[in-house]
């Protein structure tokens, strides 16, 4: 158990700060760099609408400054940033003036953690499992028919497949919603709950589409290499049932870099949902995003990056400090 | 010339034995030629209003027009010679810094290794798909292709990196390098005379899984139109496809000429790149090296 804490633990953990630090540290440093001034913006989209007081002008560009944290030298500004973000202040949203930022993001968490959180488990369930399989029965019928439609699935870009989704079966033939969350307000209730899955479905199945594919290929891939070693060789001649193999032999040793990939490829995956919920209008993060941009809201861009990355980064974490719970190697040195 | 000779030799039998060769292979010299006709378009890339608007696929206009008075079958070619100049731009850049940081970080070890390897990690981690679009919504209207390709290259160079400088980390232990680390050759000289031959064919397939990346990104951005509007490219067809609402007017060719020029495009560059990293899997040839120059080892 030590030798977890100071051995891995510790330095995962220093990881996850560098990653949080730099991160914060570069979305701070990209706006500033850039050659267009949000502040001037703000004021000529202002100030060319109407014919407004130079007096009221200052003031508002001294609030909106205020507003953006672009008071003071920059090394101060930076201080100011980290001390907002201690505070969970991310300022209001300019969309939703005055909401504040964090609410848009905590009304918009759920949707994307329990979309995300169901396709990437059952996601590399399925793909492991299927790619497994797959590599242990290379001959079949049904594994290169399996093989060759997920490796046709697995290039094409999250906005497409989402949108051919979309095509067919919500406006073609309209089995399922064409947007939105839910129907009707958010309670326990039965209709409430089928209505929930009825709009998560095409979303979640393009996701689980595109994540069962990258999962196929990599567990086939890895499975291939257990397949081919001694010990697996060792325990076909012994004349082992099939399953006992496949579980204990095969899948149990090609987990451990699926569960490391799983940290890995997760900033991916969020990525993915972001951009299904933007094709199919569900009300998560993504969406929020988007008419966000839509709406020139710089304040929610900002936050939603910054929830992003601490976002995504403690999850790694989380999943890679998991790690020993697959590894015995490092639960008993 | 002995080089290209082998190189022929190489193509066809890849054509020959690898039915993912053969089909990646015929998908993207299409999609290439097609690209190429750009050049003999009648019509600029931006021009409107030069042909009737909306029409369906006909004899005269084989991809049908659009709601811009633009002729589709010539849209597409500009399009997909566009998103490809963005991608390869993109992972040109992004590979280059790859390449070096890894194989520098890899041949270096130490503190160095440990730093940049820690660094190439955070980037990793960070989703890039919210901080491209921070930045591209600041940049909009001002982006150029190449802008967003250069964006798109300086954010994709660390997972390649890692995969460098493990292959830098397994080549380094090899004896050929320790005979030339023996007989003076500097490290520059060893990692671009010994190493870089090893190193190339992951680099082409690693270079296609870049464009893959770059591909989807730029379709991606500009479909929420933070990229540059005036110029076609897949994305930015999409975009004004949508834009112009072909799904209630029912005028859909405008809309499915980018869709299937990126699937086959992406199904195609994926065939080719999983077909290349069989047929040249560095084992292998390490192995083939060694018996027919008979002295490496």
């Amino acid at each position: 158990m030590k030798h977890y804490l100071t051995s891995y633990a510790f330095p995962r953990f220093l990881q996850w700060l560098v990653v949080i630090v730099v991160g914060v540290t570069v979305t701070f440093i990209i706006p500033r760099l850039l050659p267009i001034n949000p502040v001037e913006e703000t004021l000529q989209n202002v100030s060319a609408t109407s014919f407004t007081d130079p007096r009221a002008v200052a003031d508002f560009k001294k609030s909106i400054e205020e507003l953006y944290g672009l008071q003071g030298t920059p090394e101060e500004q930076y201080v100011h940033f980290w001390e907002r973000l201690f505070r969970g202040d991310l300022g209001p949203a300019l969309s939703a003036f005055p909401t504040p930022v964090t609410t848009v993001i905590r009304n918009a968490m759920p949707w994307t953690a329990g979309l995300l959180g169901s396709t990437i488990l059952i996601s590399w369930l399925l793909g492991l499992i299927l790619g497994t399989l797959a590599a242990y029965f290379p001959n079949r019928v049904w594994t290169h028919l399996l093989a060759n439609s997920l490796v046709t699935i697995y290039p094409i870009p999250y906005f497409i497949l989402g949108l051919l989704l979309v095509i067919v079966f919500a406006f073609y033939i309209p089995i399922f919603p064409l947007v939105g969350g839910a129907v009707g307000s958010p309670s326990l209730s039965l209709p409430y709950l089928v209505s929930i899955l009825q709009h998560a479905f095409l979303p979640a199945l393009s996701l689980v589409l595109l994540g069962t594919a990258f999962r196929f290929i990599m567990a086939r891939a890895l499975a291939g290499t257990a397949i081919s070693s001694d010990y697996v060789t060792f325990a076909e001649t012994a004349g082992l049932p099939k399953r006992t193999i496949l579980f204990h032999y095969v899948m149990r040793n090609s987990l451990l870099p699926q569960v490391t990939d799983l940290a890995l490829s997760l900033g991916a995956m969020f990525e993915g949902a972001l951009i299904t919920e933007v094709v199919f209008s569900y009300p998560g993060i993504g969406f929020q995003l988007y008419t966000a941009i839509l709406q020139a809201d710089y304040n929610l861009i900002l936050g939603v990056t910054l929830f992003s990355i601490v976002g995504v980064a403690t999850a790694a974490l989380l999943i890679d400090l998991s790690y020993p719970l697959f590894d015995p190697r490092v639960r008993h040195s | 010339m002995q080089t290209f000779r082998a190189a022929t030799k190489i193509v066809a039998d890849m054509f020959r034995y690898s039915p993912a060769f053969r089909s990646g292979s015929t998908i993207l010299v299409v999609l290439l030629i097609l690209a190429a006709l750009s050049v003999v378009s009648p019509y600029g890339p931006s021009d409107r209003q030069v042909v009737p608007m909306n029409l369906p696929p006909s004899p005269s206009y084989p991809f049908g027009t659009t709601a811009l008075g633009q002729d589709v079958f010539w849209l597409t070619a500009f399009a997909i010679r566009n998103s490809l100049f963005v991608a390869g731009l993109a992972v040109v850049i992004g590979r280059s810094i790859g390449v070096l940081l890894g194989s520098f970080s890899g041949y270096t070890g130490g503190a160095t290794d440990r730093i940049l390897s820690s660094l190439a990690d955070t980037f990793i981690v960070i989703p890039r798909l919210p901080l491209l679009m921070l930045i591209a919504f600041i940049l909009k209207g001002t982006i150029t292709l190449s802008g967003l390709a250069v964006l798109l290259g300086l954010l994709d160079w660390a997972w390649p990196s890692k995969r460098y400088r493990a292959q830098i980390l397994s080549l380094r232990e090899e004896e050929f390098t320790q005979t030339a680390i023996f007989a003076g050759m500097g490290s520059l000289k060893i990692i671009i005379r010994e190493h870089l031959p090893f190193l190339i064919p992951f680099l082409l397939a690693d270079a296609v899984s870049g464009f893959l990346y770059a591909i989807g990104m730029e379709v991606t951005l500009s479909v929420l139109g933070l990229s540059d509007l005036q110029t076609p490219t897949i994305g930015t067809m999409i975009y004004w496809s949508t834009y112009y609402q072909v799904l209630l007017t029912q005028k859909l060719w405008w809309l499915i000429a980018p869709v299937a020029a990126a699937v086959l495009l992406v199904v195609s560059l994926y065939h080719l790149s999983t077909s290349f990293s069989d047929y040249l899997d560095p084992r292998r040839r390490l192995k083939s090296l060694a018996t027919s120059q008979g002295g490496a080892r």
